[in-house]
């Protein structure tokens, strides 16, 4: 290689139904890594590209609840392949958005790709952990399944770009929702980067669709949409939140208010889960036979 | 009746299998000679040609085999689960990978046909591996408690009639459970388990952990005999079933048995008599009727027993015989000259008893070993062909007026294990499957099968369930 070679940038753009769009706005915004040095421009998202975005993610919403829970299994397994085999580009682009070593910033990957497969085996599993037969008094059957929400908007956590992205994603989908999803504010890329692995993993376009901008700015249209049915607010501070979350109230939407998260990489336990699941249960008459039948 | 077209030959090649001229036994992680060097042929059921030579363990084989797993289990227990999780995922990505190749192997040795291979035993495969892959990382939350513990050394034989199949349901959950394994394979189908082993050293699985070893009832015997083995996991004939229930008598030793069935199909006579023949066809037919679920007592509510019979026999009679790997075929051949004769003289017994036999005219390729679908009419709870397992492709049709009468005569069998019901009142379904002491009921459907869906027996069908949250237990220290 030629020293004077010079690189390609990446344009970085949203990931939405599928497709990477620019901001319908035509804004961007500099993206700096932790020394203050430009690494690019990402896009600054509107309202508008926000409800484009709901959209895209109550289309999908149909196909991606009624797959087999297998086969979300097999396209988040999927997910965690791809990342594995593009681990370098990410250890890059979380080492610069979050001023960590290379070793370091492995890490985070390493974990972002096991968290992909931690929950790849859940998705078949969650209907049997938190659901389950009722012995109702009487000639019934009776049984409570878990079923996805809806739409989810999902602000990412601001500080942890990618282990703390895929860590509220990844739950989200796994149970059948689809998500809209807001990048780190400060450290976007590695959020707008995941889509070009999403997009390649047979993940159906619109289950996950990521944003990057001001989050106050996009969270608000997301917090007061009519047909967004939940929101995570694990990106927003504690102002933010409350008025979210008051926003949220209007057509009674499914709320994760901001937990403390010391440690990203710990194992999550099912809570991000069953904070967007439903809970259905269905009677049936059993009849009766009377009291024969063979006692052995 | 004639047919209108005539089916070209859909062979699927078998090319693509490569098959060696012997196999050794697969332990700590490398394959080796049997102690005293034996070994015994594999045919192909269909052809009875010779497909390869394997080795016959002897108890200083299985001795060598469980000190390896023994050996394995000390790390393999320690392993963070989300890194047994990682093994168990490759293995099933590997599975879905060779499913081919894997598939006409398992025809080949086995004698079921091809489509049944690809389009059943492969998939069904390969998803027991990746859901229990996901158990792995997670066995705090499958209801047993915090931090569930392995038992040790599992030592399994499984049966030949779902070779592979039988395997993922053994192996899945005691390695995400973090046990490790010594597997006997049945001795007329062992090559599946041996490609087997190729897989896990494909996904850098540490030696010991799984250990295959070939030969006939004497090494299982001396496998579940081995005093370091700490659970004992069998599917097979319920005779054999009581010999290791009596083995382990007194030792600390945990078991699983998955034994006989004679299950019953019940028909009700507001049932879709299209869809409940199709169910019949593939509950007493899938794979030759050698299944311990098979839907072998139909049980037909009198009146539309003409109707449904002559339904029945009309789609027995499109049913087509022949070589297994032609992808065309319904029905293939039966896995052993064994099995053969008992199937041959059970179903001579129930016409001797005085049971109407009935066949389609359906002619039996010249070599291998082949059994025309049969099916018994006029029988009563006290034929033979009524009580026993026959396990092969005979039918044996009874009558009843009243669901009571159902359900009593369904129970009416030391076996437990699974049931049909058909009709469209979906209260009755409920109120007869509450009545009805088998441990798989399927309505309106048969011989359906799902990794995340317990499987397993009433009575003298067996104890403990394989497969889904339930499947767990039987690996664990609780």
């Amino acid at each position: 290689m030629s020293d004077t070679r010079l690189s390609v940038f990446k344009t970085y753009k949203l990931y939405v139904g599928g497709k990477f769009p620019r901001s319908e706005s035509g804004r961007v915004y500099e993206v700096t890594d932790a020394k203050g040095k430009w690494l690019a421009n990402a896009p600054l998202s509107s309202r508008k590209d926000a409800r484009d975005a709901v959209v895209a993610a109550r289309k999908a919403f149909g196909g991606w609840s009624g797959a087999t829970a297998y086969n979300r299994g097999q396209i988040l397994y999927r997910i965690a392949e791809m990342l594995e085999g593009r681990r370098d580009q990410y250890v890059a682009e979380v080492a610069d958005a979050e001023g960590l070593s290379k070793s370091k910033a492995g890490l985070q990957v390493d974990a972002a790709i096991d968290r992909w497969v931690w929950y790849a085996g859940w998705t078949d599993k969650i209907a049997q952990v938190v659901g389950g037969g009722n012995p109702v008094a009487g000639p019934f059957f009776n049984l409570s399944s878990p079923e996805p929400t809806g739409v989810v908007a999902v602000l990412a956590p601001q500080e942890s770009s990618f282990l703390g992205l895929v860590s509220v994603v990844a739950p989200v989908i796994a149970t059948g929702n689809t998500a809209v999803v807001v990048a780190s504010e400060k450290s976007p890329l590695p959020a707008l980067s995941l889509g070009e692995v999403l997009a390649t993993s047979d993940l159906p376009g619109g289950v996950v669709n990521v944003l990057s901008g001001r989050t106050a700015e996009i969270a608000a249209p997301l917090a007061a949409h009519q047909d967004v049915n939940a929101i995570d607010l694990a990106g927003a501070d504690e102002v933010l939140a409350k008025e979210l979350e008051i926003a949220a109230a209007d057509n009674l939407k499914r709320v994760l208010r901001p937990q403390p998260v010391d440690d990203w990489s710990a194992t999550p336990g099912t809570d991000r889960m069953t904070a967007f699941l439903e809970t259905k249960t269905v009677w049936h008459p059993t009849g009766s036979l009377g009291a024969s039948g063979s006692a052995y | 009746m004639a047919p209108v077209f005539d089916y070209a030959p859909a062979p699927e090649s078998r090319s693509i299998v490569d098959l060696a001229p012997s196999y050794g036994l697969f332990i700590d992680g490398e394959f080796t000679e049997a102690a005293g060097g034996k070994v015994f042929k594999t045919v192909s059921p269909s052809s009875e040609e010779v497909l390869s030579e394997v080795a016959e363990a002897t108890e200083e084989d299985v001795d060598r085999a469980v000190k390896a797993a023994r050996k394995a289990f000390e790390k393999w227990s320690a392993l963070p689960g989300s890194e047994r999780a990682k093994y168990l995922f490759r293995i099933a990505r590997i599975i879905q990978e060779r499913s081919r190749e894997l598939a006409v192997l398992e025809t080949l040795d086995n004698g079921k046909p091809i489509k049944e291979t690809r389009d059943a035993d492969l998939p069904l495969v390969a998803a027991h591996f990746f859901y229990y892959a996901g158990w792995a990382d997670k066995l705090d939350h499958a209801g047993y408690g915090a931090n569930p513990r392995p038992l040790g050394v599992a030592g399994q034989v499984i049966p030949w009639n779902f070779p592979l199949l039988m395997l993922a349901w053994k192996i899945a959950p005691a390695l995400a459970t973090g046990n490790t394994v010594v597997l006997k394979p049945a001795e007329t189908t062992p090559l599946s388990a041996l490609f087997f082993a190729d897989i896990c050293r494909q996904a850098g699985l540490p030696k010991g952990v799984v250990n295959i070893i070939t030969g006939d009832g004497r090494t299982g015997a001396a496998l579940i005999a081995h005093p370091d083995v700490d659970k004992v996991a069998f599917t097979g004939s319920t005779a054999v079933g009581k010999e290791i229930a009596r083995t382990v008598a007194g030792t600390r030793k945990k078991v699983t048995l998955e034994l006989g069935g004679k299950g019953a199909n019940i028909v009700f006579d507001d049932a879709p008599i299209d869809q409940a023949v199709e169910g019949i066809v593939n509950g007493i037919f899938f794979n030759q009727g050698q299944v311990c679920c098979a839907g072998s007592r139909l049980l037909v509510q009198e009146s539309i027993h003409d109707e449904l019979l002559d339904s029945l026999k009309r789609r027995l009679s499109t049913l087509r015989l022949g070589d297994p790997l032609d992808k065309n075929t319904d029905i293939g051949a039966i896995n052993s000259a064994e099995q053969l004769a008992r199937i041959t003289a059970l179903a001579d017994q129930g016409e001797a008893e005085g049971a109407e036999r009935w066949s389609p005219a359906c002619e039996l390729p010249s070599s291998g070993y082949w059994f025309a679908p049969t099916l018994f009419t006029k029988v009563t709870q006290a034929h033979t062909v009524a009580r026993d397992e026959i396990f092969g492709p005979v039918l044996s049709v009874l009558t009843f007026r009243t669901p009571d009468e159902a359900v009593a005569k369904a129970n009416n069998t030391p076996y437990g294990l699974s049931a049909g019901i058909w009709t469209e009142k979906g209260s009755r379904i409920l109120a007869v499957a509450n009545k009805l002491r088998a441990g798989v009921i399927w309505s309106n459907t048969f011989n359906k099968f799902d990794p995340t869906s317990p499987f397993g027996g009433y009575k003298e069908s067996g104890f403990g369930r394989e497969g889904g949250r339930h499947g767990l237990e039987a690996y664990l220290d609780v």
